[in-house]
């Protein structure tokens, strides 16, 4: 299209926007997220370095930090990969099957998520501790689950149970009932359907539901606390850490310790997304993968 | 492959309404079946019956002989083509067709190499050859169509069950899949029963219509004997384009309560009836009578299309012939070929063609 001349000023005619209020709207998303997530991390990423190479150095080479950073890491994944089939099961359950009462258990799902953290943490210390309902009978069996790893654990589990069957459950509530019965009229046996052809499909929302499952983890503080012991080198996790170093003003450290949790959550992002795509070949178009 | 329904009664799941109602057929070995009838006439519901997908069900339904649940499915020979295709979306063209040979018992299992052979001349057959290694969302319409088809012959069933497998497809591509399915049965000695709603396609590929009503069936029988001899109404008018005249039966006679429209002989008893009839089969007597006829814009298939103007009614009627003016005036309307029934209560007798 030849451009319009207006008293010397090239003038194009603006495209037409589908929606209006495009640049409002994208201006508020820039603003909010410049200013609620990018500045935050952008001053974590700058203030451990603040006095120089030589103080950062020297807080990296903490052993105590790193004993941390593996209990946090270690609890976390052994805390999804509990959650993953109780979750899968889970929203199968409701689903599939809608037991009497599967309403309620469909509201409680979502009390994780909804109760402060500091409630779990007592609750969940309670119950597992020595003298708790399951605590005291598994502590006759020579199992020591509260103030240990195993306690964390706990937690953990508990605190990601509803990231995976939030995750899961509406692609398995959406998924065709023909290609189920298409499996099965061709042969497939009822394990052969559920390996080959739902597995398959649910593999995405599962991959993510554990991602955010285990990012949380990570930086889970209050649920954990009271039921890790938190004994250094053996059951203290990375947020309790930070904790520490800020109430011990050693501000260098603090930072440098989060500045390690949140690249490492980087790369855990990073590598779920991937890992979400090479599973997900043929159910994600190409253009929008 | 031969499928016998006796007293096959359906219900609604947790209901006692009945989806399908004291269903008798027979289908023959080798036999090319289409199930048609409007929406919720119960044709899918049917088809899933005899594929063995549904519970609540009584009667008797056989095939080859026996019972359908007392066969393990691998053992049934049934392929099976949903109304959505119903792909693996996540398998590529070439596993989805394989996946009926990929889960059989390793013992009947083919190896891997014949797989793939079976495969490659499965895709040869749907035109699909380069395709192997798509993903379904990356096909046409027409193109899933053909792999839903090509999954369901990989394990060389005997009895081929289509649910609506033309539905989401263009004309042209489905007169060719039509043409090509009607080649695929005779060359594979297939049993096919087939879904649609679509008289024409089921009149075009099938050899035999079971036409359906509201969870029953209302007549089955080859497409010129339903056009000939529909055993009520409904069959009459679903299989086209339909015009309706009331009047009386008379001492031998039918007589339109139309007087512009020309009585004929009718045997049967006395008392009021409808004569039903194409728009093709009207023909006009000139100088007979009041009416007028007007021409319609041109109708396709060199056929010419003509607007009735009774005194009390008007409607349209499709001739070969191009009339001339003379021919258009002061016409009377001959309905002689068309069909009587009588009203609802008696329309259970036998049908009575003019």
């Amino acid at each position: 299209m030849k451009p319009l001349t207006v008293t010397g000023l090239r003038y194009f005619p603006r495209r037409r926007q589908t929606l209006p209020g495009f640049s409002l709207s994208l201006g508020l998303t820039l603003l909010w997220t410049g200013l609620l997530v990018v500045l935050p991390l952008t001053a974590l990423l700058l203030r451990p370095w603040q006095h120089g190479i030589g103080p950062m150095l020297h807080a990296l080479h903490d052993a105590r930090m790193y004993a941390a950073l593996r209990v946090s890491f270690i609890c976390a994944f052994l805390a999804v990969l509990i959650d993953l089939p109780i979750g899968l099961l889970l929203a199968w359950t409701l689903v599939r099957y809608r037991p009497p009462g599967h309403r309620a258990v469909d509201a409680l799902i979502d009390l994780p998520f909804a109760i402060p953290t500091a409630v779990t943490g007592i609750a969940l210390a309670t119950l597992y501790g020595p003298g708790g309902w399951i605590g005291a009978p598994a502590g006759k069996l020579g199992l020591k689950l509260a103030f240990s790893p195993a306690g964390i654990v706990i937690a953990l589990t508990f605190i990601g149970l509803p990231f995976i069957v939030r995750s899961v459950e509406p692609v398995l509530r959406s998924f065709p009932k023909d290609v189920e019965e298409a499996a099965f009229l061709l042969g497939a046996s009822g394990w052969q359907r559920f390996c080959r052809i739902l597995l398959p499909a649910l593999a995405p929302p599962l991959l993510s539901g554990a991602g955010l499952a285990f990012a949380r983890g990570i930086g889970e503080y209050g649920s954990v606390i009271f039921i890790a012991g938190n004994q250094p080198f053996h059951s203290e996790v990375t947020p309790l850490l930070i904790v520490m170093r800020l109430q011990e003003f050693n501000y260098d450290g603090a930072t440098s310790i989060a500045l390690i949790l949140l690249v490492t959550a980087l790369l855990c992002l990073v590598a779920v997304s991937h890992l979400r795509r090479s599973v997900s070949s043929g159910l994600v178009r190409e253009d929008s993968a | 492959m031969s499928i016998t329904l006796e007293a096959f009664t359906q219900y609604a799941p947790r209901s006692s309404r009945k989806l399908l109602d004291n269903i008798a057929l027979t289908v023959e070995d080798r036999a090319f079946v289409a199930l048609v009838g409007p929406s919720g006439a119960g044709k899918t519901t049917l088809l899933r019956a005899i594929a063995g997908l549904s519970s609540h069900s009584e009667g008797t339904l056989l095939i080859d002989g026996l019972p359908i649940h007392d066969r393990p499915v691998q053992d049934r020979g049934i392929g099976f083509v949903f109304q959505n295709y119903a792909l693996f979306r996540h398998m590529t063209v070439a596993r989805n067709i394989a996946f009926g040979l990929d889960v059989l018992p390793r013992a009947r299992r083919p190896d891997r190499a014949a797989i793939q052979r079976r495969v490659t001349e499965l895709l040869d057959l749907i035109q699909l050859p380069h395709l192997a290694k798509a993903y379904p969302d990356q096909l046409s319409g027409g193109q899933r169509q053909r792999v839903a088809l090509a999954r369901a012959l990989a394990t060389g069933p005997r009895l081929l069950l289509l649910d609506e497998p033309f539905g989401a497809l263009d004309p042209l591509v489905r007169r060719d899949i039509r043409r090509w399915l009607r080649d695929l049965h005779d060359r594979m000695n297939l049993t096919t029963i087939l879904v649609t709603h679509d008289h024409e396609e089921a009149m075009d590929v099938a050899d035999t219509l079971v036409v359906m009503q509201e969870g029953r069936i209302v007549q089955a029988a080859e497409a010129s004997t339903l056009n000939a001899a529909p055993q009520t109404p409904f069959v009459m008018e679903f299989l086209g384009e339909t015009l309706k005249f009331q009047g009386t039966v008379r001492s031998g006679q039918f007589v339109p309560d139309n007087p512009d429209i020309a009585p004929f002989p009718f045997e049967g008893p006395d008392g009021n009836a409808t004569a039903f009839i194409r728009p093709h089969d009207v023909f006009l007597l000139p100088g007979a009578g009041q009416a007028s006829v007007e021409k319609r814009p041109h109708f396709s298939n060199g056929l010419f299309r003509y607007q009735i103007v009774t005194a009390e009614a008007a409607f349209e009627m499709i001739t070969p012939t191009d009339l001339s003016p003379q021919e258009m005036q002061n016409v009377r309307v001959d309905i002689s070929r068309g069909k009587i029934f009588y009203p609802a209560a008696a329309s259970e007798d036998p049908p009575k063609p003019a």
